[in-house]
């Protein structure tokens, strides 16, 4: 079926879209930035990090703007004082679950995560800190993996699966037990999948992947490529 | 097989049994049979052969569930109606004796007793009065009659009419119109559809479908074949629990049967009407009685839940329409058909109809599988048909909807059962899972205790459920060791608020329930146990 | 890169290979079969292992990644290797109010093991179970595939005593 043009509300703006958009898509082309972890533009939405969650009048559940549809007259708020609350609660969480010192973090200064909190304003942790004491993999020439800043948002499987192909990446365990792994969890170096392309480490959010040899606050990424990656296989890219 | 033939096999059997002079049943279901049922069932035999009765004089079979799994094992005799209890071997020429005369008395149990009395059984009904592992038991009672008739006289809309006269809804615990499911994916655009039957009981505390499944497996078949008519799907699964061997072989048995007489597989009952069923085993996880967790883990991944829309009926197993109901929905469906959707929904309250099976364990006399109708009270459960609490003991709370549901205080023992009513309680009807509790129980222990199970089981897609779970245990913790302040009540207060609205499916959404069920009823028992008075 | 694709040989010529080749066979050899795949695997060897998971990947032709994690996911698989006794106790919510946790207490108390452990000599594993369903005889305890219903610590210890041998 081909797509239908509808008009819907953001935040009280009037905003047209196809109606095979997400949501967040449509919000970011009016420049309405709603706050998302796992998703990124030219990978498959996850609906995990539940930051884009939004509220659509007439439906009491909240939805998350990364995996709901745009519809005709749809009314979407994505910022009330409820949601803000919730987006700090979950943030404050996500920190207190792992080790997330950002004075010591390869990626301070440039970690989603941190950015996120600063937009929320978040100033200190309500909950207690949980601080498993989890292993670091430096195993790879050029890369390193710090299970100790990972979130789980799986931005490196998709991209490693829907991007690269190689599908070296994927979650082992479940709960807050779930790790990131490379093929058999073995270490990253020994993996006879990985291509060392490099583009799980420039999708990571915070500094779980890093590039070797950088040190505080020097690992910025480069994401820019997805979309255009996602354009020119001239799939349906979120673009 | 053609309708005829199945009519003839039904007159054969009930001849068969009508000659036969007394049949002794022997529960073999997987709560007797952990009590040596088949050690009792060999020694009745010996028994009756010793004492001179041939095969037209007496009969032993295996039987599935009798229902007073506590009082096991359950021996009945027909066509008598006695029903002895916590049968030894020994007891078995005392058993073959008293056939001619009244029944032994040290181990008889009253069959009019408000346990089997005040029970109205639909799903049930052959539960304990055939043996599940012969089809011709099946089709003597009325079996694949529902289906013989659906193919040859109904369309597919008009099944799907009838399910929806009846009122039924899905007995997986959301509660879900079973007519509305059956006609979005009937309308689906798509081919080939899937029916799948998520047997998957993760509801610790909780037997009803694994009664079902080794009592009447070919109830289920039926009711999916007739679905899977219905809504126009060629292709079955059954999601079975691995902790259920004894239910996975007679599944397995009962499709081999159901296979051989042509009632499942190409050209069903001489028809164009194909239906196969497989059998996938679940491997340990409770999330997987979501319904997109168990699709994915029949896909043969990790079973992580995704956001719906788009739902199974437009969208399920790899992409293909998809109609998922539990084991009790496709139990109730023969006798729906058979009986016509007016008859199911002259049962139960006017928004919940027929009956719905609970499994009673916990501080009760009596433990078991019952079935009872819609709107009945749960102090009539408990005290009419459960028998009370034992040892001179209070009830102090009944737990329904397994780690999605909540505590349920005495004060409102006289609520009609039905989703609606559990729901405003702050629990759920759940898929029927009922432990009783005492005034030895903490509800904090409780509490602890579901958000323990909530928190190993979080899949850990989401950040509220995995995180939130993790920190909500821990806060319990903290009741548990008496070092609580009034903060951490507000936090635990807050934290349900938010794993509750914001977690991606249903186990989270729902995994505050017994917390937030215990403060609304028990809240001074956690304030008691504040480090310092007033909890400042 | 790809090269355990290329070795789809079982890991050794133990005959047990045979019946996973057989299960993944009669589900075409395709991805959806891995959970039954990993079924037989383990009620074959006891437990999952790297290179029989390999071999898994590369019959059904799923990434290695994507096994590991599907076969870490369920509770129902082990990658550790079990003793050559299993004790697994119902710690379900009716199993759990009457008082599964005392007999977790007791058997750690006479053998010195805690769930998802084995003795040092191999020779006992206790495992904890979800709910085996056998609610109403409750506390219910699974020793080498027997279900014991209505136990108590005294016949759960002697029960041990007897599977493993030891006088008295």
């Amino acid at each position: 079926m081909p797509a239908r043009v509808v008009t819907l509300q953001i935040d009280g703006r009037d905003v047209t879209a196809r109606d095979d958009q997400m949501l967040i898509e449509v919000a970011r082309e009016s420049d309405i930035r709603i706050p998302k972890l796992c998703y990124v533009s030219g990978l498959s939405s996850y609906g995990g990090c539940r930051m884009c969650l939004v509220e659509v009048e007439g439906t009491s559940k909240l939805l998350a703007a990364c995996t709901t549809a745009v519809t005709e007259g749809m009314q979407v708020r994505t910022v009330t004082p409820r949601l803000t609350e919730y987006r700090r609660m979950i943030l404050e969480m996500l920190f207190a679950e792992r080790n997330h010192v950002c004075s010591v973090c390869v990626s301070n200064g440039h970690c989603d995560m941190q950015w996120l909190a600063q937009h929320l304003g978040i100033d200190h942790i309500r909950f207690p800190y949980v601080y498993p004491n989890l292993p670091v993999d430096a195993s790879h020439d050029r890369f390193v993996l710090d299970q100790n800043r990972c979130i789980l948002c799986t931005r490196c499987v998709r991209v490693c699966q829907e991007i690269e192909g190689a599908h070296t990446w994927d979650v082992m365990g479940r709960g807050a037990q779930s790790l990131v792994i490379t093929d058999l969890a073995q270490p990253w170096g020994e993996s006879e999948s990985c291509t060392s392309c490099g583009k799980c480490v420039q999708v990571c959010p915070t500094g779980a992947l890093s590039e070797k040899g950088r040190s505080v606050a020097e690992m910025s990424k480069r994401r820019e490529f997805l979309p255009y990656l996602t354009m020119m296989r001239g799939e349906t890219g979120n673009e | 097989m053609l309708a005829e033939e199945l009519k003839n096999i039904a007159v054969h059997e009930r001849e068969a049994k009508a000659a036969v002079g007394a049949c002794v049943n022997v529960c073999g279901a997987a709560g007797c049979q952990s009590l040596q049922s088949d050690a009792l069932a060999k020694a009745l035999v010996e028994a009756a052969a010793a004492q001179g009765y041939g095969p037209e004089s007496c009969v032993v079979r295996k039987v599935g569930c009798l229902g007073l799994c506590g009082a096991g094992p359950l021996v009945s005799v027909e066509p008598a109606g006695i029903i002895y209890q916590r049968v030894q071997p020994s007891d078995a020429p005392d058993i073959v004796n008293a056939l001619q005369g009244p029944p032994v008395k040290r181990i008889n149990l009253d069959s009019k007793l408000p346990f089997f009395a005040r029970q109205q059984r639909i799903v049930l009904e052959n539960s304990g009065r055939i043996d599940p592992e012969r089809l011709e038991d099946y089709i003597a009672a009325d079996g694949y009659l529902a289906l013989t008739t659906v193919l040859s006289e109904m369309t597919p809309s008009d099944v799907i009419a009838e399910i929806e006269k009846s009122g039924l809804r899905g007995r997986g615990g959301a509660g879900y119109p079973t007519g509305l499911k059956w006609g979005t994916v009937a309308k689906a655009i798509g081919s080939p559809k899937m029916v799948v039957c998520n047997a998957d009981e993760g509801d610790p505390g909780a037997f009803m479908d694994r009664a079902v499944l080794e009592s009447d497996p070919h109830r289920v078949l039926e009711g999916m074949a007739i679905a899977a008519y219905a809504v126009g799907a060629s292709e079955g699964y059954i999601y079975v629990r691995a902790e259920y061997p004894l239910a996975v072989a007679r599944l397995k048995t009962a499709i081999r049967l159901a296979e051989r007489q042509e009632l499942l597989g190409n050209g069903i009952c001489g028809t164009q009407f194909n239906f196969r069923i497989a059998i996938r085993l679940g491997a340990g996880a409770f999330v997987c009685g979501e319904e997109t967790a168990l699709m994915a883990s029949i896909e043969g991944k990790r079973g992580t839940p995704r956001p719906r829309p788009p739902y199974p009926a437009e969208s399920g197993l790899w992409g293909h329409p998809t109609l998922i109901n539990n084991v009790e929905t496709f139990a109730n469906i023969a006798p729906i058909i058979r009986r016509g959707g007016a008859w199911f929904a002259g049962i139960g309250t006017e928004r919940s109809k027929g009956t719905k099976v609970f499994a009673l364990a916990g501080r009760i006399t009596n433990t078991g599988l019952i079935e009872v109708p819609m709107g009945i009270t749960l102090r009539d459960i408990v005290f009419e048909i459960g028998g009370g609490v034992p040892e001179g003991r209070h009830l102090k709370a009944v737990q329904t909807g397994g780690p999605s549901g909540g505590c349920i205080p005495e004060s409102f023992l006289d609520t009609p059962v039905d989703y609606e009513t559990l729901t405003k309680l702050g629990s759920i009807m759940g898929s029927g899972g009922m432990i009783v509790m005492d005034e030895t129980s903490s509800m904090v222990d409780v509490a602890r205790y579901f958000m323990e199970f909530c928190m190993t089981e979080s899949c850990g897609k989401c950040i509220p459920c995995r995180a939130g779970t993790a920190q909500m245990y821990n806060l319990l913790g903290r009741f548990v060791d008496r070092t609580a302040t009034r903060a951490d009540l507000a936090q635990l207060e807050q934290l349900c608020d938010l794993v509750r609205n914001t977690s991606l499916c249903g186990l989270g959404q729902s995994a505050p329930n017994p917390v937030s069920s215990t403060l609304r009823y028990f809240r001074p028992e956690y304030e008691a146990t504040f480090a310092t008075e007033g909890g400042e | 890169m790809f090269a355990y694709l290329q070795k789809c040989e079982p890991p050794s010529n133990d005959k047990r290979w045979k019946i996973i080749a057989a299960t993944m066979r009669k589900l075409g050899n395709e991805r959806q079969a891995l959970i039954e795949a990993l079924h037989s695997y383990q009620q074959a060897f006891g437990y999952l292992d790297k290179p029989g998971l390999t071999y898994i990947a590369a019959s059904l032709k799923i990434p290695l990644s994507q096994v590991y994690g599907a076969a870490t996911f369920y509770n129902h698989f082990t990658m550790k290797p079990q003793g050559e006794h299993a004790c697994v106790v119902c710690t379900g919510t009716a199993c759990y109010i009457k008082g599964a946790a005392d007999l977790l207490k007791s058997i750690f108390n006479a053998e010195g093991v805690k769930p998802g452990e084995t003795t040092p000599d191999g020779r006992l594993s206790i495992l904890t179970a979800r709910c085996f369903g056998a609610c109403g005889l409750a506390p219910v305890v699974v020793v080498d595939g027997d279900v014991v219903g209505r136990i108590t610590t005294d016949v759960l210890e002697q029960r041990l005593r007897k599977v493993l041998g030891h006088a008295g």
